[in-house]
């Protein structure tokens, strides 16, 4: 059974808690954008105790490198990216507070666990539907690393931006138990 | 002798790759309307429609399908009767490249493997293309492009089996690397197999494999049975859209065999997502 949500950043535990894999979520409000060498440096801010370029507590992030904008527009293209290259750095933030992360793909143990222990989503959104997403992006701004390019971290404005919940409060797993559902075993 | 001139090569190319990036290809829309009609998950129904819809915007509003653009992949025939004039070809085809994607205002996605450094500013944006050249009959240029994504690269894989492991070998070896990808390269997907030659051989059918027209019958009987065999196979994994669980996992199979050497037996599985951007000019 999936449930459909409206849900607004940043995300309370209440939030996450009802969540379960599955389960469709139209996000609103602000996210922001981090891909590897982003997440590398945050990891460092984070053990040299230094501040963050946005605030964790709540926050979701986008694992995205989005095409460069056409003039007059706020982002390019802007599908999620495959999430296992953050599995690393994702449970360090998401003990610091973070409480949703966007991408497509596997996760790790650990990101399973954190997400557990300390209450986070792992949201899936339609890879390779770059164009659609990017339609519910309403305002793109680098915040920091601008030389990282494409990598750079854009704060992001969204509406009802569709997603599915893929790794729950709960330690389940959509990508597990849907494909149970269909396989076929031999005989 | 025929002549072509470096600047119309450039021009093709350019217009080519821009193209593609925001018009996803006849052939792989009609896998995916046929896949949406047979998908038995309500869930995985929904990704695949939101594919189409995708395609639409992409189309309409000539916004890149993805957002990772790719490596420029080119597979050229150059007729032995043909001369350029004003340049070499590789030459052409970089510089067409690097146009498109700048002009299209797509993604430079090159860099240095140890640094990681993007390699815009210091070879060119998203340069250097990928090509691989052939020479052939006639004065004619053929180019093929694609527009190759690094989700679907990073989950394929060559392996050279032994000839002993034959055919039910190759199909559990394809099983075993599709099974392994799951979700991460965004299926429905398009399974190109190379089998036989050298190691490097196989890898380069494999590639190749993925230009043919998605779901077009093989030309070989016997290898079109074997793609349907495995098609079927792989479907029956369950892995379904976006992974997350259907009947539609692979819209298509495409194998190419070469002869190989009497002691082996190499296969090399390269994935194509359903952003399947690939594209074909005549010069
Ligand atoms: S695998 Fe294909 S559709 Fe998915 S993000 Fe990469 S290029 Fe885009």
């Amino acid at each position: 059974m999936s449930n459909t949500y409206h849900l607004t950043t940043p995300l309370s535990e209440e939030d996450v808690t009802k969540l379960k894999a599955g389960d469709i979520v139209y996000l609103s409000g602000t996210i922001y954008t981090a891909r590897d060498a982003a997440h590398k440096r945050l990891v460092d801010l984070i053990e040299k105790g230094e501040e963050l370029p946005f605030p964790l507590e709540g926050a979701v992030v986008y694992f995205v490198g989005p095409t460069p904008p056409k003039p007059g527009e706020p982002i390019g293209s802007a599908g999620p990216t495959t999430s296992y290259r953050m599995d690393s750095y994702s449970p360090i933030l998401i003990k610091h507070g973070l409480k949703g992360m966007i991408g497509k793909g596997k996760r790790n143990q650990e990101v399973k666990d954190a997400c557990k222990e300390y209450k986070a989503i792992y949201f899936g959104a339609t890879g390779g539907a770059g164009a659609l997403l990017s339609k519910a992006i309403k305002k793109a701004e680098v915040i920091a690393y601008e030389e990282l390019g494409p990598e750079a971290i854009r704060k992001l404005e969204v509406e009802n931006f569709p997603v599915t919940v893929i790794n729950d409060t709960y330690g389940n797993d959509l990508y597990e138990e849907g494909r149970k559902l269909y396989e076929k075993k031999e005989d | 002798m025929r002549t072509i001139h470096y600047d119309d090569i450039v021009k093709s190319v350019k217009n080519m790759i821009m193209h593609t990036a925001t018009n996803l290809p006849e052939d792989a829309l009609k896998a995916l309307k046929k896949a949406y009609e047979e998908e038995k998950s309500p869930v995985a129904k929904k990704v695949i429609e939101q594919l189409l819809e995708n395609a639409e915007i992409a189309k309409t509003e000539k916004k890149p399908l993805c957002q990772d653009t790719g490596l420029a992949v080119f597979f050229v025939k150059v007729g032995q009767d043909l001369r350029i004039e004003g340049g070499t070809l590789k030459d052409a085809i970089n510089e067409g490249t690097e146009q498109g994607y700048k002009e299209g205002y797509l993604r430079a996605s090159t860099c240095d493997c140890f640094t990681r450094e993007n390699l815009k500013d210091k070879i060119g944006y998203n340069l250097p293309a990928i090509i691989h050249f052939d020479l052939v009959e006639g004065d004619k240029l053929e180019i093929e492009y694609a527009a190759k994504g690094g989700g679907s690269e990073n989950v394929s894989r060559a392996r050279v089996l032994a000839p002993a492991q034959g055919k039910q070998g190759i199909i559990n070896f394809v099983k075993e690397v599709i099974s392994e990808a799951g979700p991460n390269p965004c299926p429905p997907i398009i399974v190109g197999i190379g089998i036989g030659g050298t190691f490097e051989k196989a890898a380069i059918s494999s590639k190749h494999a993925l230009f043919r027209e998605a779901g077009s019958p093989n030309p070989d009987p016997e290898l079109d049975k074997f793609e349907k065999e495995i098609l079927q196979e792989l479907n029956n994994l369950g892995i379904g859209a976006m992974g997350m669980g259907g009947t539609q996992t692979v819209l298509a199979v495409h194998i190419e065999k070469n002869p190989c050497h009497i002691a082996s037996l190499p296969v090399s599985v390269n994935v194509q997502c359903h952003s399947s951007r690939h594209s074909h000019i005549e010069l």
